[in-house]
């Protein structure tokens, strides 16, 4: 059976309203005007990932939190499991803009670092 | 506080820049690239960086450094270069009030109040939300109301936790990247509600920040009331015809503890005011020619402050150009401008900045950007001087969300008179 997916491409602003249509291994895409549609079409029904931010709390820092983000985009499915990894730790200034906050959060093999760098108060 | 440090005796200096924010410092660092060792940064934050601290998401630099950044990973690569250029800044000051001769006053935790005279000066101070009190929703006044940038501050920089059921007013990018953020940490975000019929946001934050979490997109709704005691117990969402007015019968309530504001931003120049520069009633800034100067001599605008930016790389770029600008009048070489020819924005374009352009000393390309009134399909973005069309490109769509631009080069502007005039339209 094929299954249907309504999605917006968001590539540029025209924001094509595309249809992906996954039939066993075969998936078209339709309603996209160029091929950078029919590339975000599929990888959006096959792979979806995202970048997750989000802020931890710093003790003895100039600031009270700070923000961090995924090295690297992750599965949409995991974005709660690395939230809730987020939300597991607290750390100590000072610091550095890219220090590893989280190791391989939620087992998805990327790390979350820190976005800014903090300094002792 | 202060760094490399020029003391807080300082008296005068060569180009004073008002903002530490990527606008200020893109500016700046310009500035000093550009041969100009004086310069003073005054920031009344505790930190350089402007919005950027605050905007934790990623989407930043894709222009500039081809990567995605975060806001405070963005204004940390023009800090670095502002710090290796040894640009110094003062923090937790305020600039007061300019005037005609560049006279600042300002007031600082460090310094108390004083005043500075600059031979240049750069408004770089961004812009604010349309306050509460602006909009007119009926009903009571009790708390757990914010702006959505409010709520972003409280919540990403002091770790203040805002609400558990959530309604958002206004579909602008703020609002869409509050809604996401506050579902990550565990609030129900029940809608986000819009009086237009189409959103004021970038697409890619509808999708990535709505629809990935199944939040609903209410286009022509707004809130007709707002109930609770102390804090907010529900509020009334109606539908709303073409004229904008609510359509009875059509109301739900949503109970919720929070209701959100995203209902747009306003560029921030009551200082422009006192300075007695002239405004533009479209934009809310300055009006300013080729050179991002105002009709003041020597005090030119870049970023939130000039006009509302969707980007923060063209924020950074239009700054580079005011602080290159600025260190040219300062060493002499701007020549003595004419009041320029006024550029005319019509067919649905909003306005141009710069809003005029002086043909003799303009630079040899000139970015003109601009703001449309609707949503536009399979329009023609075109140029005329005159009755002759000097420029034209095709458009598929085109959103008031999003900023457009075009270049415009000396050559084609050689010998332009204000009978002949410019103009920037859409056309089918
Ligand atoms: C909430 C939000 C989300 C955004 N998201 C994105 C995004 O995802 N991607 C993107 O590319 N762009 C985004 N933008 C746009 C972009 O980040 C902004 O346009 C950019 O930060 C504007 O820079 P600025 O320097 O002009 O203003 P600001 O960053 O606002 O800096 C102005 C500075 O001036 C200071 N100041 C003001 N008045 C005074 C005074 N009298 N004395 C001393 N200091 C003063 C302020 O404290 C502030 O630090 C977003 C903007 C906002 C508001
Ligand atoms: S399919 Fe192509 S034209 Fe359509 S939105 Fe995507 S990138 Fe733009």
């Amino acid at each position: 059976m094929a299954e249907k997916k309504e999605l917006t491409c968001i590539n540029c602003p025209l924001g094509c309203a595309l249809t992906v249509t996954i039939d066993q291994n075969e998936i078209t895409v339709t309603g996209n005007t160029c091929p950078r549609g029919e590339a975000y079409g599929k990888k959006e029904v096959t792979d979806p990932t995202r970048i997750v931010t989000s802020t931890v709390p710093v003790d003895g820092g100039d600031i009270a939190r700070v923000p961090v983000k995924t090295a690297s985009d992750i599965p949409k499915g995991k974005i709660f499991a690395v939230m809730e990894s987020i939300h597991a730790v607290r750390v100590q200034a000072p610091v550095h803009i890219g220090d590893v906050v989280v190791k391989d959060a939620a087992g998805t093999g990327v790390d979350v670092v820190a976005a800014r760098d903090v300094s002792v108060a | 506080m202060s760094g490399f440090t020029k003391g807080i005796e300082t008296e005068h200096v060569g180009i004073l820049v008002i903002g530490g924010g990527p606008a200020g410092l893109a500016a700046a660092v310009a500035a000093k690239k550009a041969g100009i060792s004086d310069i003073l940064i005054i920031e009344r934050d505790r930190m350089l960086g402007g919005i950027l601290n605050q905007c934790i998401h990623n989407g930043f630099g894709l222009h500039t450094f081809r990567e995605e950044l975060t806001g405070p990973e963005y204004a940390a690569r023009f800090m670095k270069q502002a710090k290796e250029l040894e640009i110094p800044y003062l923090l937790n000051t305020m600039v007061l009030s300019i005037d005609r001769d560049r006279r600042v006053a300002i007031m600082g935790r460090d310094c108390g109040l004083k005043t500075i005279t600059a031979d240049a000066v750069i408004l770089a101070m961004g812009c604010r939300e349309r306050p509460r009190g602006a909009l007119s929703i009926p009903g009571t006044r009790p708390a757990g109301i914010y702006t959505a940038g409010t709520a972003q501050r409280l919540m990403n920089i002091e770790g203040f936790p805002i609400g558990r059921r959530v309604v958002i007013l206004g579909s602008g990018d703020i609002g869409l990247i509050m809604a996401r953020r506050l579902t990550l940490e565990g609030a129900k975000v029940l809608t986000v509600a819009e009086l237009m019929p189409y959103s004021g946001g970038l697409k890619r934050n509808i999708v990535q920040c709505l629809n990935d979490y199944q939040i609903p997109l209410m286009l022509s709704h707004t809130v007709v009331n707002i109930h609770g005691r102390e804090r907010v117990e529900d509020v009334t969402i109606a539908e709303v015809d073409e004229k904008r007015t609510p359509i009875p019968g059509t109301e739900v309530r949503y109970e919720c503890d929070t209701l959100l504001l995203s209902c747009g931003l306003l560029p921030e120049n009551e200082l422009t005011r006192t300075l007695g520069a002239s405004m533009c009633g479209v934009t809310g800034g300055a009006n300013v020619d080729d050179l991002l100067q105002t009709d003041i001599p020597g005090v030119f605008a870049c970023g939130n402050v000039l006009h509302v930016h969707d980007l923060v790389d063209y924020v950074s770029e239009e700054a580079t150009l005011a602080g290159e600008n600025a260190a040219a009048y300062l060493k002499g070489e701007v020549a003595a401008r004419s009041e320029g020819i006024g550029i005319t924005a019509d067919g649905g374009v909003r306005y141009t900045v710069p809003q005029r352009i002086d043909p003799l000393s303009m630079r040899n390309e000139v970015t003109v950007r601009f703001r449309v009134a609707d949503v536009y399909r399979d329009k023609t973005i075109a140029v005329y001087r005159g009755k002759t069309r000097l420029f034209a490109r095709k458009t598929r769509v085109l959103a008031p969300g999003e900023m457009e631009q075009v270049k415009l080069d000396r050559k084609m502007l050689e010998g332009l008179t204000k009978d002949e005039g410019l103009r920037v339209t859409l056309e089918d």
